[in-house]
């Protein structure tokens, strides 16, 4: 366990000082003053390192540190979420619980490893006593858009996400005491997917992929950016229970799910006249901004382990 | 405010002040956003909308540190000052300044009050709406305590500050608040005008300021 961690670590903190260090070769040769982009890839890559510290950290907390962490990532995406929807004061205990009730019960719900309440609690419970809360008080202007929008916002922003702590709770023969890891395969593949996809795309990018809905992302970068995710996945099998030929597989359905998650969030920001969910994460944007792909990966991700390795 | 040192921030003021901006940023995320004017020590005036308690923090919460000892909510004497509790948290907390909107004693006139404040160099927020807004409209009509202050101290400057979003955090009524993010729209000063009236004036600055809501569509 110690090794597999020390390969992992010391080859972020390769990857984040070749990026800083890329960062800092372009922006001393550019004219000045830089362009967007240029000052953009350096705020994105100072926040990496911080995402990447805070990560290390919760990793070496164990369950406790990687269930606290999700817990305040959902908050956080959801309190994001809640503001671009449409809300009346009649939501307001709606709204309450849906901090103060759903997220620590169902964070509760991933630490006790109750798997069978895990699953259906904010599917079924909550998808249907919310509109009965809403309805008994009465309110039914945009009745039905409201209802919709509170039941995406807690199964995107607690339900999918905390399905990336649950990760620790399956058993998975011979890979026991290690599936901290999963969640390191998992967030290093999606997160990567990501950044080979910006690259991809800033270097070769020319066809859009869907110039309506989100004008950056290209078949470039999303072909570039996957199979590139994916051998990184099998370079990666190591700390995972998968041959390097399943660890690709899996990191590629993984990445593509990945990229749905962002173009549905695209569609959201479109549809809500927004650029970006929030401004927490410097040169990148909001929470949701940073979750949007691990977001539509985690629970697809969770459920191909939980179905194939687990007995 | 005769209780009042407003020579510089207190201890006890200075933690509140740093607590309640840390509490303010966990639930709200609060950001300043300068659209017209800058951050500065200089003598103003920031007036805003008002719908609930929280709004001088949120507002306080986007100022710098130094900004902040030298800035004092205007609040109703009527309500801060009933209990010895109140009078506490108001004055010796908050550093707010208590007016009374029914006074009686020359002593208590406000726009006396507020300009000894005024004097000695700092600066104040004021809710020209004169009270919170409990009503579906976005923004009441002002009271004439904004134009009194301009044409007795025309040298200070008058920021209009849209504060967004805390009618939903704290709906009237409700005393929990629901975490959502806020931003403070930070207008381009105001003047009264050249042989402007009263009333010209007081509409004016209240267009102003709710011509700073960036997503009107959002309130209900």
């Amino acid at each position: 366990m110690r090794y597999d961690i020390s390969i992992l670590i010391i080859g972020l903190l390769a990857v984040l000082t070749t990026a800083s260090t890329v960062a800092a070769i372009l922006s001393a040769r550019a004219p000045k003053p830089l362009s967007s982009t240029l000052v953009n890839l350096t705020q994105r890559i100072n926040s990496w390192w911080v995402m990447v510290a805070m990560m290390t950290v919760a990793f070496f907390f164990g369950r406790y540190g990687m269930t606290i962490l999700f817990a305040l990532i959902s908050f956080a995406a959801l309190r994001e979420f809640v503001t671009l929807t449409h809300t009346r004061r009649s939501d307001h205990w709606v709204l309450l619980g849906m901090f103060g009730i759903i997220i620590p019960f169902q964070y509760w719900l991933v630490w006790t490893a109750w798997y069978g309440l895990f699953v259906i609690f904010i599917p079924v419970y909550c998808f249907l006593l919310m509109p009965a809360i809403t309805a008994l008080h009465g309110d039914t202007e945009r009745f039905l858009e409201r209802i919709a929008a509170q039941q995406w916002a807690v199964m995107i922003a607690v339900y999918c996400v905390s399905h990336v702590p649950a990760l620790l709770t399956l058993d998975v023969p011979g890979f026991e005491g290690r599936t901290l890891l999963l969640i390191a395969f998992l967030i290093i593949v999606v997160q990567g997917s990501d950044v080979l996809q910006y690259i991809f795309g800033k270097l070769f990018g020319k066809h859009r992929f869907s110039p309506n809905v989100s004008p950056s992302k290209t078949w470039e970068g999303l072909i570039g950016g996957l199979v590139s995710a994916s051998l990184l996945g099998a370079l990666l099998s190591f700390v995972t229970p998968f041959s390097p030929l399943q660890a690709a597989a899996v990191a590629f359905v993984a990445c593509s799910m990945g990229f749905l998650g962002g173009l549905v969030a695209s569609a959201i920001k479109r549809d809500q006249g927004v650029k970006d969910w929030g401004h927490l994460i410097e040169g990148h944007g909001g929470m949701m901004d940073r979750t949007d792909s691990l977001v539509f990966a985690a629970p697809v991700f969770f459920h191909i382990v939980r179905y194939f390795w687990t007995v | 405010m005769n209780r009042l040192s407003l020579k510089t921030f207190t201890l006890l003021q200075t933690v509140t002040s740093v607590g309640l901006s840390a509490l303010a940023w966990m639930v709200t995320g609060v950001r300043p956003i300068w659209s017209g004017s800058l951050p500065s020590d200089r003598q103003r005036i920031y007036f805003a909308n008002h719908t609930s308690h929280g709004d001088f923090i949120l507002l306080s919460a986007c100022l710098s540190e130094r900004e902040r000892a030298i800035t004092h909510a205007v609040a109703a004497g009527e309500y801060w000052g009933k209990s010895r509790l109140r009078r506490f948290i108001a004055q010796d907390m908050l550093s707010s300044v208590l007016i009374n909107r029914q006074w009686t004693k020359p002593e208590e006139n406000p726009i006396e009050i507020m300009l000894s404040v005024l004097d000695q160099g700092h600066s104040l927020i004021l809710f020209p709406e004169g009270t919170r807004n409990m009503t579906e409209e976005p923004l009441l009509a002002f009271r004439s305590g904004l134009y009194n202050l301009s044409m007795a101290r025309p040298q200070v400057e008058l920021i209009p500050c849209w504060i967004e979003n805390m009618s939903r955090v704290l709906p009237k009524g409700q005393f929990l608040p629901v975490p959502l993010l806020c931003r403070v729209v930070f207008g381009a000063p105001v003047a009264v005008g050249a042989g402007e009236e009263r009333r010209a004036f007081l509409e004016r600055a209240h267009a102003t300021l709710l011509a700073l809501n960036p997503r009107p569509e959002r309130d209900d």
